[in-house]
């Protein structure tokens, strides 16, 4: 049986840790939890969110429910836990994700290149080795937090960041990737970008990602992200 | 049966409880920021509180009624009136053919609730009516009202006999339990994070000593807090994790930021506390430039709080389940 500690967030959130380090490992761990906790159907518990290291619940109070205060929740986890968690599993998800790399759809491939002391083209094989996977989602709709990468890629993020990254941007900070799901402020270092959609109402998940999928990045010509782009905006306009 | 926006106000956007249930995939919950505040406008008309209801930042907007209908205006007092005619706040109001609600100066408050009876017909996105602005989804089209905008209702008053309903909800006394009213609190109760221990001394006798004062540029995701500078003892790497309503995060200019309705799912910023549910209205209708006071409280006692509050809802609705049927019987 892992390790793990509860703390209240709040009075409405719990938070199931499993570690202090970013790794598979834990992020496994986290995700096998989630998993096992949302098949538990606790009363009262409306939101379950892994992260690197945790889960989060999100819960309500309910005058029917004795569960929903964080004593008697916690202790639900504990006994729930403690009998074990099942090995998280999806149907074998593995996303591949187009990336057109460098040039106008990734203004800091140079900048990385030069910073890490690889050419870009390194810099593109070392970014597409596989064994990369969704940690979590978080800071807009379908955003992934994607990793573990290479050591080399342990930079931090930019000191001014961008007022504005184009949607679908692919961009690395800290051994991890992320994809701009829509034009949005950032920080990262934007190697390339995806023409695929990573939200839309119209999906069911409406996310492309979901956590724990494994990734592969594929690097693709400007001629293909065109295509793929022009082909998305048909199947959006059917 | 329709609401026509004539002015659109500062900012009108319908919210409900939140669109639970799908923080896993980054989509925020959004919803009401005065939870308490919309459930009672909700509660006023006979509805459940999950209906979606107009939620109305500081400007008002004019909106013209083209069928009868029953609604209720609860949380900031923006001078509502009908027809020119001032109107009561947190009561059952009844609204004839073309009638014009607008509002004026800003009494109290930043956020009014307009709920009505049977709801506005809205095209619910992942369970939710509540609009998510900066990703344009839910509520009406996505976005804050705009001048000429046309909402429909789900239901009209069919009754001939609009004054003598009038008459019948206003002769209703209702009252609302002080866990319920509104009341201006210059402290807002907090709980500390288990981080909280890391900030400097300094820090966290300043954090329930000194004033903090509510930011120009504070809206729906956050507020940022003008005050003492709330500093970590040591830097420390942060591993970004679920965040929550009422997260009092801490970057590095020291000056807190509380996430509110809007904010998003996950954050990466060392936590110094959370605001307790219970006060999160109060923080709800505080707006930029007003100033306030931290106060600890435990988990143990926000949480008894929040239950009490829960508990005074429940009692209320049983209170006022005439008021339902009185509507009721009016409409077809």
């Amino acid at each position: 049986m892992p390790a793990f500690k509860i703390r209240a967030q709040g009075d409405r959130c719990l938070s199931v840790d499993f570690g202090s380090e970013i790794d598979v490992q834990t992020g496994l761990l986290c995700l096998s939890a989630a998993q096992a906790l949302r098949l538990a159907k606790l009363p009262g518990v409306t939101d379950i969110v892994p992260s690197y290291t945790s889960v989060a619940l999100h819960y309500q109070p309910d005058a029917d429910s004795t569960l929903t205060n964080f004593r008697a929740l916690s202790n639900a986890i504990s006994s729930l836990l403690e009998a074990g968690i099942p090995s998280f599993t999806t149907d074998g998800r593995e996303v591949e994700i187009p990336v057109c790399y460098g040039g106008a759809h990734g203004p800091d491939l140079a900048y990385v290149a030069q910073t890490t002391g690889l050419t870009e083209a390194q810099v593109i094989e070392v970014h597409t080795k596989p064994g990369t996977m969704v940690f979590m989602l978080g800071f807009a709709p379908g955003a992934p937090y994607i990793g573990v990468h290479d050591p080399v890629f342990a930079l931090p993020r930019r000191d001014v960041p961008r007022t504005a990254v184009p949607a679908g941007s692919v961009a690395i900070a800290n051994r991890q990737s992320t994809i701009y799901p829509n034009r949005l402020p950032g920080g990262w270092h934007v190697l390339g970008a995806t023409p695929l959609k990573l939200f839309g109402l119209e999906r069911t998940p409406p996310t492309l990602l979901m956590p724990g999928d494994r990734v592969k990045f594929v690097p693709i010509s400007v001629a293909e992200f065109d295509r793929i782009a022009a082909e998305q905006q048909q199947d959006m306009s059917k | 049966m329709s609401i026509i926006v004539l002015k659109p106000g500062m900012q009108s956007s319908f919210q409900d409880l939140g669109r639970v249930g799908y923080q896993q995939l980054g989509i925020p919950v959004t919803g009401v920021m005065d939870t308490r505040a919309h459930q009672l406008a909700n509660l006023l008309v006979g509805n459940d509180c999950d209906q979606a209801s107009l939620e109305i930042t500081l400007t008002g907007p004019t909106l013209e009624f083209t069928q009868p209908c029953c609604i209720a205006l609860t949380g900031a007092d923006l001078s509502p009136t009908l027809n020119g005619q001032p109107i009561a706040q947190n009561r059952p109001i009844v609204v004839r053919e073309l009638d014009t609600l607008a509002f004026g100066q800003r009494r109290t408050g930043t956020r009014a609730y307009l709920a009505i009876h049977g709801g506005f017909k809205l095209t619910p996105a992942l369970g939710s009516n509540s609009t998510h602005m900066r990703c344009e989804i839910g509520g009406w089209e996505g976005r804050a009202l705009k001048r000429g905008d046309r909402i429909k209702f789900n239901q009209a008053l069919a009754s001939q006999d609009l004054e003598g309903l009038a008459q019948e909800l206003w002769s209703i006394k209702i009252y609302l339990p002080t866990t319920l009213a509104a009341h201006a609190r210059s402290r807002v109760r907090m709980i500390t994070s288990e981080q909280f221990q890391d900030f400097t001394p300094q820090s966290q006798h300043a954090l329930t000593s000194e004033t903090f004062r509510i930011s120009p540029d504070s809206e729906r995701m956050g507020y940022r807090l003008q005050g003492p500078e709330i500093t970590l003892s040591k830097p420390r790497q942060m591993i970004s994790e679920a965040a929550t309503f009422g997260s009092i995060q801490v970057p590095a200019g020291g000056q807190p930021i509380i996430l509110m309705a809007d904010r998003q799912t996950t954050g990466g910023y060392p936590k110094i506390g959370y605001v307790a549910t219970v006060d999160l209205p109060t923080l709800a209708q505080m707006g930029p430039g007003d100033t306030f006071k931290f106060e600890l409280i435990g988990l143990d006692e926000a949480q008894a709080l929040d239950a009490q509050r829960s508990k005074a809802f429940a009692a209320l609705a049983k209170n006022i389940a005439s008021v339902r049927n009185h509507i009721l019987k009016h409409y077809p």
